[in-house]
Formats: structure tokens, C-alpha cells, sequence
């Protein structure tokens, strides 16, 4: 019989947060020298690294197609990235939240600007907590920026998740595993506003009006994390202009 | 001073305006890509910053030969994409030459672009009096984007570079650069492109970039003086 574990006390959570803060979020743009664009992302105690290389030609070439760029997303987690040792190499897990993230990104880069083309994006999980999977979209969409990919506007991801009956924005890893519910969110972000939703998974059950409430947690947090991103491009750049 | 925008930024509300690194959509003019801003009362565009050379034509670039065929060259243009120089548009080729005895696979040539299908397959040409093929001199590779910095406003910077220290520069679009004359001139020529470079989109380049010529030049008298 497990202990059970008080989530929210006194409308705080574990870690002394409300149940709409973030956890703190570090990022930094352009750190890979090898990378067209690239990102180091901290979010809470997890730590993603992602890489962009292209347009590039599509190594192997019978996957190219001759009206548009393909895109290729690929999440990994490190063997050392959880506490038991994690066996490397695609997994169920890992294929899935791949193939969620690249539809995500897929909707806002111009890929028709680049037949016959790749854009291979690489997102590495070096310490995992819970969300791993916005961290390592919003790790994906600096780099992108920061490659120079032409793009519609910028994805901004973040989770929302039940616990106890409450909602609570960007859940750390506590709430993930005893909560009754976990919903990450991407948006497409453009001008500063949210346009739409661009990727929407559900673990466990909410009600209806929950789902709505959570969207709207959900708007609020990534408008933050966007302001973060745009920061992060901007310091990198921001330097190499003034160099006077 | 420009500003740097990012993608999805809002940069006017006339499509009519809309220019190069933008896209419009509902009649609002959107930045496509990170770079600078450049506004106008006519005109917006974006500056990149970051990106690879996509092939455009008219453009000069420097290219190397990949593959050989019946027919031309396949050329490598430091590009996601591949150029091919059909045996027509080379000048050197004569009915009782061989393709392979005229360019092989690793020769570097200049050529130009001609023609891109919607395939981007990009057709190039060496019937121009800029293209040639390369057999002596020093090749540079830097990044696509600052290339208009190192051509200068109207080939300012290239005309400095032979004026001052005699140096033939072909600057190719693709961000590869072919430099040619004294070899420790080309040395500073190399160091100074690095510097464009670097420090692209600053104030006053030109007048920068001349000083340190002229001082590594002076470098290089006193020591051969001595």
C-alpha cells in the first residue's frame, strides 16, 4: 500500500508554487556551433537540447519530395536523463511524441519554400522531469528561429494538469505521476498572440468545462514562456549588433 | 538603428508594401524569418541574419564539380541544392574534347545561374565574362547572409581590396569567396572578410575595415623593410 502523498497544501503546491506559476525557465539560443540554429532549455529540473540543421539535402534521397521540404523531429531521451537507467533508442514513448511534435511544427514552417529538401530537427532530454515534451518543442522553435527557418510565427508549449481537483499549470514530475490528469498544450504564436492550438494530448479524464478552464491556464502560461523565447533570441542577437 | 524582428511579427498592415523576408496574410504583412527590419514609406523588408544560400538566378557563384556527365557537370554550390552545367554553357568545350577533360570532379569553377525550375533545380551557365574556372588562389567560406557585406554598397569593399592591396576577390552568393594575388595580402584580405564578417550590420564598417588594411599593410612593409 502506497503512502499517499498531499499534493496541494494550502493552495500550494510541493515545490511552493501557486497553481498557476511556472517553474523557472532558462534558455538560451545559439550554443551548438555545429547546428544551423540550436537551444539549450531549462524548464524546472528539465534540461533539453535541441538541434536544427537545414534546409539541407534529405539524406536518403528517396525521401524527398519534390514540392516541399520534409520535416523530421526527433525526441530522445539520454540513458541518464530519469532515475533507473533508460534503455537508448526510439521507443513507443518517444516515436509518438516525436511524430505529435513534428505535426505541431509542421503547421507553422513554410516548408513550400524548399522542395526536394530537409529540415531535421534533433531535441536531446538530458534530465527529465514532468513536461519534457514542451520543453523540448520550445527548445525546438528557438532554434528553429535561430537557424533562420522561415516560419509563420513561433510554437510556445506548456502542460496543464489535474491534481486533486485542481488545476495546475506546467506540472513537475509529483503531479504528473499522482495526478488525475495531464494536458499539454502548443500554440502557435504570432505577434504576440495566440493564433491557435497546434498540438492538444490528453492523459486521464477532466470534465468539459475543466478542458475549457485548463485551455485558458494553458494561453496564459505560454504567453509567458513566449516572452522568454523572444528574449532569448533577442540577447544572442542583440549582442553581435552592438559590437561598435 | 535597425530592429531585429522574429518570425509572425507584425511589420505593416499594406500588403502593397510587403518586400523580401515577409508574408502576407488577411491584408497584414508578417515577418517570415529572424533579421532586421528595413522600413520605408514604400517598403518592408527583413535582412536575414541567419540561413543557407538558396540559389536565385542571375546570381555568380562559386561552385565545385561533383559528378561528371555525357551531357555537363554537376556542380556543388554550397546550397541545399545541387547545380548542374549543361556542356552548351561552358566555352572551353569543344566537339573533340571529352566533358571529364575540361572540368573533373573536385575542379572549382565561377559560373552563374541561368535558370531554377520549380523543382529548384538550378541550371548554370559559365558564358559570362565573371565565370571561369578556378586553378590558382584561395577560396573563403563564410556565411550566406552577410555576403552583400563583404561586396560593399556598389562593390565598395571589393574595390578597397584591390585598390589598397591588389587583390582579385570574386564574391559568389553562395558564400564562398575566391581571392587572388600576393599571398600575404590575401592573408589580410582573409582576415578582413572575417571581420566583415563577425561585425556585419554595424556603423561604419567600411571606414574600420580600411584602417585595418592599411595598418596590416604597414605591418607588412616594415617587416619586409627590416
Amino acid at each position: 500500500m502506497q503512502e499517499e502523498v498531499k499534493l496541494i497544501v494550502d493552495g500550494r503546491r510541493l515545490d511552493g508554487r501557486l497553481p498557476d506559476e511556472l517553474r523557472p525557465i532558462k534558455i538560451e539560443a545559439g550554443v551548438l556551433k555545429n547546428a544551423d540554429g540550436s537551444c539549450y532549455l531549462e524548464m524546472g529540473k528539465n534540461k533539453v537540447m535541441a538541434a536544427v540543421y537545414g534546409p539541407r539535402k534529405v539524406q536518403p534521397k528517396h525521401l524527398a519530395d519534390p514540392t516541399q521540404a520534409i520535416v523530421r523531429y526527433r525526441y530522445n531521451m539520454a540513458p541518464f536523463s530519469v532515475e533507473e537507467r533508460k534503455r537508448p533508442g526510439p521507443d513507443r514513448r518517444s516515436v509518438e511524441i516525436s511524430k505529435v511534435s513534428r505535426e505541431a511544427l509542421e503547421s507553422i514552417i513554410m516548408k513550400e519554400l524548399f522542395p526536394r529538401s530537409s529540415i531535421d530537427i534533433f531535441v536531446e532530454v538530458l534530465q527529465a522531469d514532468a513536461g519534457s515534451r514542451t520543453a523540448c518543442l520550445n527548445a525546438a522553435s528557438v532554434a528553429l528561429v535561430d537557424a533562420g527557418i522561415p516560419m509563420k510565427g513561433i510554437i510556445t508549449s506548456v502542460a496543464v494538469a489535474k491534481v486533486e481537483g485542481v488545476l495546475v499549470l506546467d506540472p513537475m514530475k509529483e503531479e504528473d505521476n499522482y495526478g488525475e490528469a495531464d494536458i499539454p498544450f502548443a500554440f502557435f504564436i504570432r505577434n504576440g498572440k495566440i493564433e491557435s492550438i497546434a498540438l492538444l494530448q490528453m492523459d486521464g479524464r477532466v470534465s468539459k468545462e475543466e478542458l475549457l478552464q485548463a485551455v485558458e491556464l494553458a494561453k496564459k502560461g505560454a504567453m509567458e514562456i513566449y516572452k522568454l523565447q523572444r528574449e532569448a533570441i533577442m540577447k544572442k542577437y542583440k549582442v553581435e549588433e552592438v559590437e561598435e | 538603428m535597425r530592429s531585429i524582428v522574429l518570425p509572425g511579427d507584425l511589420l505593416a498592415t499594406n500588403p502593397k508594401v510587403a518586400g523580401h523576408g515577409t508574408y502576407v496574410e488577411n491584408g497584414k504583412v508578417y515577418a517570415k524569418f529572424l533579421g532586421l527590419l528595413d522600413k520605408t514609406e514604400t517598403s518592408v523588408r527583413v535582412i536575414p541574419l541567419r540561413g543557407k544560400y538558396i540559389p536565385s538566378v542571375g546570381d555568380v557563384v562559386v561552385g565545385v564539380v561533383k559528378e561528371v556527365t555525357v551531357n555537363g557537370w554537376v556542380v556543388e554550390i554550397n546550397s541545399p541544392y545541387m547545380a548542374f552545367l549543361p556542356i552548351q554553357e561552358n566555352p572551353e568545350m569543344k566537339p573533340n574534347k571529352k566533358p571529364n577533360d575540361v572540368l573533373d570532379i573536385g575542379d572549382i569553377i565561377v559560373a552563374k545561374i541561368i535558370n531554377i525550375d520549380p523543382k529548384m533545380k538550378a541550371t548554370l551557365t559559365m558564358k559570362d565574362k565573371m565565370c571561369r574556372p578556378i586553378r590558382f588562389g584561395r577560396i573563403v567560406a563564410i556565411n550566406p547572409a552577410r555576403v552583400p557585406r563583404v561586396i560593399g554598397k556598389k562593390g565598395s569593399m571589393i574595390k578597397l581590396f584591390k585598390n589598397e592591396l591588389g587583390v582579385n576577390v570574386i564574391v559568389g552568393q553562395n558564400g564562398l569567396i575566391w581571392l587572388n594575388g600576393d599571398r600575404r595580402k590575401v592573408n589580410i584580405v582573409e582576415e578582413a572578410i572575417y571581420i566583415i564578417e563577425q561585425e556585419a550590420h554595424t556603423e561604419g564598417l567600411t571606414d574600420r575595415i580600411a584602417e585595418f588594411i592599411k595598418k596590416r599593410k604597414g605591418e607588412l612593409e616594415n617587416a619586409g623593410g627590416s
